[in-house]
């Protein structure tokens, strides 16, 4: 037997027989899902399917009532809060794009880096040449060089949401939950963050959620479409987007 | 903390602001002091009194402005703190009367032995030493903001809530205090103060030294606060301020942040109120007063939130304000002007006064930038290419 063995499971992420209901309704209804180390997967679903409370529940602003999230095999992260879940590796970006306005795109990704992030090391903190070179590398990824010194706020949308994947970047976890990462973009943006997607994906799991059909063809990869808080269909975009349930949630019976 | 975090970024604004405090701390004592009783430049010693207490509410300012500037925690109940440290400096001063007192008892103040108190109690033990009351004026502000603190953000007791929570404090405090059985002198306070560390609180020489002091601990206050606030801490704060969850999914322990900041703000209230006790000459449950509180808020929103500098100088211009309108015809109406203030700076200079002036000053400041900036390309023969916005 090897040592790793006691890992229950190989999935980057797990979700088994998760339920939660608010108020008497279920958001999350029974949902069970895997996610393969080095996967990247779209997540799609009509307003209301759960997308983004089942984010929620990965990254600890909510907690199931019942059901198992195992993160990299042994971590339980229904225990956890949100600090623990972002230091243990789990990245998120907002369906909004949130960036710390009244700073600098600078200092958006330097808050973002994973460095010591006590208060004792932040009070002492002194910049050192490696933190500065990750933050120049992220800022060529994003596109956003010539603007390192302008305010977030006075950013464009598509930049904002770009900053917050550079931000996710220099967070650098083994896991990035993206919540509609395109909304908002023009086409030329839809396609160059797809891009930025696919190229992120070679070294880390994503899960994309997303409405933008044309964007999740274009990523390529396996799609699960959530419904009523449960899933409804996997597989490849043509498989799913061909599914007789499918088209049913998505047009209306 | 290091000289070079003390230094670090000290920009055009706060080294004037520097060198304005040093020169008043400075030159106004050795005014008072120096030059003949009533000659033009002479500061009359109830001047020197009186901006003393000014310059204690600077720094009660400067610690408003740490948390709720930058770290977006608006405390309506500082006072509250601002009193404990003002009490802990009151017990001392109390204990030094010794046999002076009404009734001349050795170890008692006059309220206990009024009071039939046949022992002190227990928590004013230590008081009759300076070191220990100044550590007690750090410590029990400081002890109370961090079980308060602790206890508020842990449950992500945020906004208004901790707002009214914070009144509830000071005024269970103000409360507490007003009781004769509580052993802080009940409804009368601490006063009849005779000395401090040997010297008369009512000497001219003394009251010129705490002045110089209370300056002196604006500038160390000052530079605590821009030390905090220009460290990465500092970047962590702004963005609690502006997106606290956000933070929290950085893998920020946010309410860690929050306590450090309300802790060392309340310890830096506590400052302010044990060097404003001597100087006025009382202490009384009435500085927990939940409108004293609020009044601190005012200040600092009338300055510049956010600005430090600004903090300051709001305290020092509505208290010269309050001085000026409640002590002449007018002084019925000073509450109104007050909310007046507040509402008119809300509407017409919602960064307050320093704030609208920086943001005056950048856009000066880049207006000229391009102007030189263009007429160099004139020189160059080019012609600047418009931008589209």
């Amino acid at each position: 037997m090897n040592v790793m063995d006691n890992r229950a499971t190989s999935a980057m992420l797990y979700l088994d027989g998760v339920h939660v209901s608010f108020d008497g309704f279920h958001a999350i209804n029974n949902l069970s899902l895997t996610l393969a180390p080095g996967e990247m997967r779209a997540i799609i679903g009509p307003n209301g399917a759960g997308k983004t409370t089942m984010m929620d529940i990965i990254t600890g602003k909510t907690k199931p009532d019942e059901g198992t999230v195992l993160f990299d095999g042994v971590t339980d992260l229904t225990r956890l809060d949100e600090t623990r879940i972002a230091e243990l590796g789990i990245g998120r970006k907002f369906q909004k794009p949130t960036v710390f306005e009244s700073q600098t795109v600078q200092d958006n990704l330097l808050l973002a880096l994973n460095v010591d992030h006590s208060v004792k090391g932040t009070l002492f903190w002194r910049g050192s040449k490696a933190e500065s070179e990750r933050i120049d590398k992220v800022l060529e990824t994003i596109r956003l060089t010539d603007a390192r010194n302008r305010l977030a706020g006075s950013l464009s949308h598509g930049q904002k949401q770009w900053l917050e994947i550079g931000m996710l970047l220099a967070q650098d976890p083994k896991l990035l939950l993206v919540d509609e990462p395109v909304a908002g973009m023009t086409d030329v943006e839809t396609h160059l963050t797809a891009e930025l997607l696919k190229e992120i994906n070679k070294t880390h799991t994503v899960m994309v959620v997303e409405h933008d059909m044309t964007f999740v063809r274009e990523l390529g990869v396996k799609v699960t479409c959530l419904h009523e808080g449960t899933v409804l269909a996997e597989g490849t975009i043509d498989q799913v987007s061909s599914n007789e349930r499918v088209i049913e949630v998505y047009l209306g019976r | 903390m290091t000289p070079h975090m003390l230094t670090r970024s000290l920009d055009r604004g706060a080294t004037i602001f520097i060198a304005v405090v040093a020169a008043c701390g400075i030159l106004i004592p050795l005014s008072n002091l120096l030059l003949p009783a009533g000659s033009f430049l002479q500061v009359p010693t109830y001047l020197v009194a009186l901006w003393g207490k000014y310059v204690c509410y600077a720094i009660l300012a400067l610690a408003i402005d740490l948390i709720w500037g930058y770290c977006g925690i608006l405390s309506l109940g500082h006072g509250a703190f601002f009193a404990l440290g003002g009490y802990a400096m009151g017990m001392y001063l109390m204990r030094q009367i010794g046999t002076r007192g009404v009734y001349g008892n050795p170890i008692l103040p006059d309220f206990m032995v009024f009071l039939n108190y046949s022992k002190l109690p227990w928590y004013w033990y230590g008081f009759d030493m300076f070191w220990f009351a100044a550590l007690m004026v750090l410590v029990v502000p400081g002890l109370l903001a961090f079980c308060f603190g602790w206890l508020a953000f842990r449950s992500r007791v945020t906004g208004v809530y901790l707002s009214i929570i914070t009144q509830a404090m000071t005024y269970a405090l103000l409360l507490a205090f007003f009781r004769n059985d509580f052993g802080f002198g009940g409804n009368n306070g601490l006063t009849d103060f005779k000395d401090i560390l040997g010297f008369n609180v009512q000497a001219e020489g003394t009251r010129a030294a705490l002045f110089a002091l209370s300056c002196l601990a604006l500038i160390a206050g000052f530079l605590i606060c821009r030390a905090i606030v220009s460290s990465k801490l500092g970047k962590v704060l702004i963005a609690v301020r502006d997106a606290e969850s956000r933070t929290r999914f950085l893998g920020y322990r946010v309410e860690s942040y929050k306590l450090f900041v309300f802790t060392v703000s309340a310890c830096m209230a506590g400052v302010a109120g044990a060097l404003y006790v001597p100087q006025v000459g009382i202490i009384n449950p009435s500085e927990f007063a939940p409108g004293n509180s609020i009044e601190a808020v005012i200040w600092v929103a009338v300055g510049g939130r956010g600005t430090l500098v600004g903090a300051a100088l709001g305290a020092v211009v509505v208290n010269y304000a309050k001085t000026f309108f409640t002590s002449g015809m007018l002084a019925p109406y000073w509450l109104f002007m007050l909310g007046a203030l507040f509402i008119l700076v809300t509407l017409l200079l919602p960064k307050g006064i320093v704030g609208t002036f920086n943001a005056w000053w950048d856009s000066s400041e880049e207006k000229r930038t391009a102007a030189t900036l263009a007429s160099a390309a004139a020189e160059d023969g080019v012609t600047e290419p418009k931008m589209a916005e």
